[in-house]
């Protein structure tokens, strides 16, 4: 097991469609933790931008960008990029540094203004990219692939259109709680139902936005913090962001065709759940420790999947779960206590590490009206492009 | 006038009508197989590697799920903006030899509505769009025993 680092500072620059620059957006969630944390810039050893891709140079290199535009002050720097793990990469370049001594403090910065609509890869014929090939040969969009996962739940595990919609619901009334969410409305299943379909057999309801945001967090070292004051802080126990293992048999964003499982058998082990294992196994906890979970709910039926894969309840069990009320407030283990993806939608870089700053609110007991009672032990989870995913464990 | 059928992507299938396969790679070595084709070096990690020769993958398959697309897909997909847009099925598709799920866009005229999982496709020639000069074609899946 490795040693805790401490969470000094959590802030966002509440998410929507502003129409500005990623840098406005990081800048401002940095200077939010800052405040939070009680530390000056000047006072970060190291600051770790999360990239996006888009617009030419990675994030214009983001650790430096956010870097320039708070003041330079000569502070170690690196960037990342690791699709919908970035954030967590990040989370985990800082954290590595801190526990190898080479800062004491770090600040981790993810921000992104999104493009209208489907995300889309970069210009150009590239038909080297899986990414380009398959909206060029199946425009197999995001939105396709969470159709593919949702018919299959519904075949292999009896799952209906009105279980995924009860994922929105709930999280949708979380996110109306929550004033960085971009979406603050309560949704009906009605709501859900009546809207268009995207992607059979899901709507647009199930499905999230893409969204600008930006979302930071301050780590430390455990002496630092005590240095500084804070004698019990929300600490980060595991990060998670290993890479899938030959064959993968389940088909992933953004790939065309699975690995064949014709000479090397699959592991019963999805990708998923051994990005959650690592998690546990680094933490040194199990499922039944935990009192929330933040996962990534790209679609209603995702969000289900995640149940089984987190060990919230056994394969195929996702849609009881939801059903019983265990992942709402209240229940056995609330999901998405935030609003998820559903009330944010996505600013990639921006988003692990915005599931972090809602488990540092959680576990410090500070998240006001949706605040999860008792909140001692919380996990992160997400997924995303070219075999990346991640998962942090915060404990207080 | 005829526009020249060309192969929306090179190397990936061969053939006409009943003939039509995909084609993809498998290691001479460990015997896994490539969809699409891996040409440089086998990925199995307990593999220490062999030359990769080219094969034809199965001509039909079960459908492992489906799913249709009721917005038009963002460009490097090619649609003529001033039509209307029409939803098509996209159908994952596993082939029992191989071990793989290979994805594809359903024959014309094949809605959800016609499909479920486990149900029997095959793979048959298709055309991904067209210009001035140049038929693109491609590969469709369509239940077996319709025919076009
Ligand atoms: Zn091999």
């Amino acid at each position: 097991m490795t040693k805790d680092v401490a969470v000094l500072g959590a802030g966002m620059h509440p998410w929507g469609k502003w129409g500005r620059s990623f840098v406005e957006y990081g800048t401002a969630a940095a200077r939010e933790a800052l405040a939070d944390a009680g530390l000056d810039w000047r006072d970060i050893g190291s600051i770790v931008g999360a990239d996006t891709v888009r617009g030419g140079y990675p994030g214009y290199v983001a650790g430096a960008t956010f870097a320039k535009a708070l003041g330079w002050q000569g502070a170690r720097v690196a960037s990342v990029y690791a699709a919908c793990a970035s954030g967590a990469q990040a989370i985990a370049a800082a954290r590595a540094q801190i526990l190898a001594g080479l800062a004491d403090v770090a600040l981790v910065v993810g921000a992104d203004a999104a493009p209208k609509g489907f995300f889309r890869p970069a210009g150009g014929e590239r038909p080297d990219d899986p990414d380009w090939l398959r909206f060029r040969l199946l425009g197999a969009t995001n939105p396709t692939y969470f159709g593919l996962y949702a018919r299959r739940r519904m075949a292999v595990h009896g799952d209906t259109p009105e279980d995924f919609a009860l994922v929105k619901v709930k999280n949708a009334a979380m996110g109306a709680l929550n004033p960085y969410a971009r979406y603050r409305k309560r949704v009906t299943a009605e709501e859900v139902a009546a809207s268009a379909v995207v992607a059979d057999p899901l709507r647009l309801l199930d499905i999230c936005a893409t969204s600008d945001g930006g979302a930071a967090l301050v780590l430390s070292s455990m002496d630092f913090a005590q240095r500084h004051g804070v004698a019990r802080p929300v600490r980060i126990r595991a990060v998670s962001t290993v890479t899938p293992r030959f064959p993968n048999t389940v088909l992933d964003l953004p790939d065309i065709a699975t690995d064949s499982a014709a000479a090397v058998a699959a592991d019963s082990e999805s990708f998923r759940a051994s990005i959650a294992r690592a998690a546990y196994e680094e933490a040194g906890i199990g499922p039944e420790d935990l009192s929330l979970a933040e996962v990534y709910d790209l679609s209603t039926a995702m969000e289900l999947q995640w149940y089984e894969d987190l060990g919230l309840c056994g394969e195929g069990e996702g849609a009881k779960l939801v059903r019983e009320g265990a992942t709402a407030p209240g229940g056995r283990i609330p999901v998405n206590s935030s609003g998820g993806l559903a009330s944010f939608g996505e600013a990639v870089p921006a988003q692990a590490i915005a599931q972090v700053c809602e488990l540092t609110w959680q576990l410090r007991g500070a998240a006001g009206d949706r605040q999860i009672a008792g909140a001692r032990v919380g996990i992160s989870a997400n997924q995303g492009l070219f075999g990346h995913g991640s998962s942090v464990v915060a404990v207080r | 006038m005829s526009r020249t059928r060309t192969p929306s992507v090179a190397g990936w299938f061969i053939g006409d009508g009943d003939d039509f396969r995909l084609l993809g790679t498998r290691c001479s070595s460990c015997a896994t197989v490539f969809f699409p084709r891996e040409d440089v070096h086998c990925r199995n990690p307990y593999c220490t590697g062999g030359p990769l020769e080219e094969i034809s993958l199965s001509r039909k398959g079960r459908i492992w799920s489906y799913t249709d697309s009721h917005y038009r897909p963002p460009s490097p997909y090619v649609s003529n903006p001033e039509l209307p847009w029409e939803p098509y099925a996209l159908i994952a598709v596993e082939l029992a030899a191989e071990r793989i799920v290979v994805l594809g866009q359903a024959a014309p005229g094949v809605t959800v509505a016609d499909l479920t999982v486990g149900m029997e496709v095959e793979v048959v020639p298709g055309v991904l769009h067209e210009d001035a000069e140049t038929t693109w074609t491609t590969w469709h899946w369509r239940p077996t025993g319709v025919r076009a």
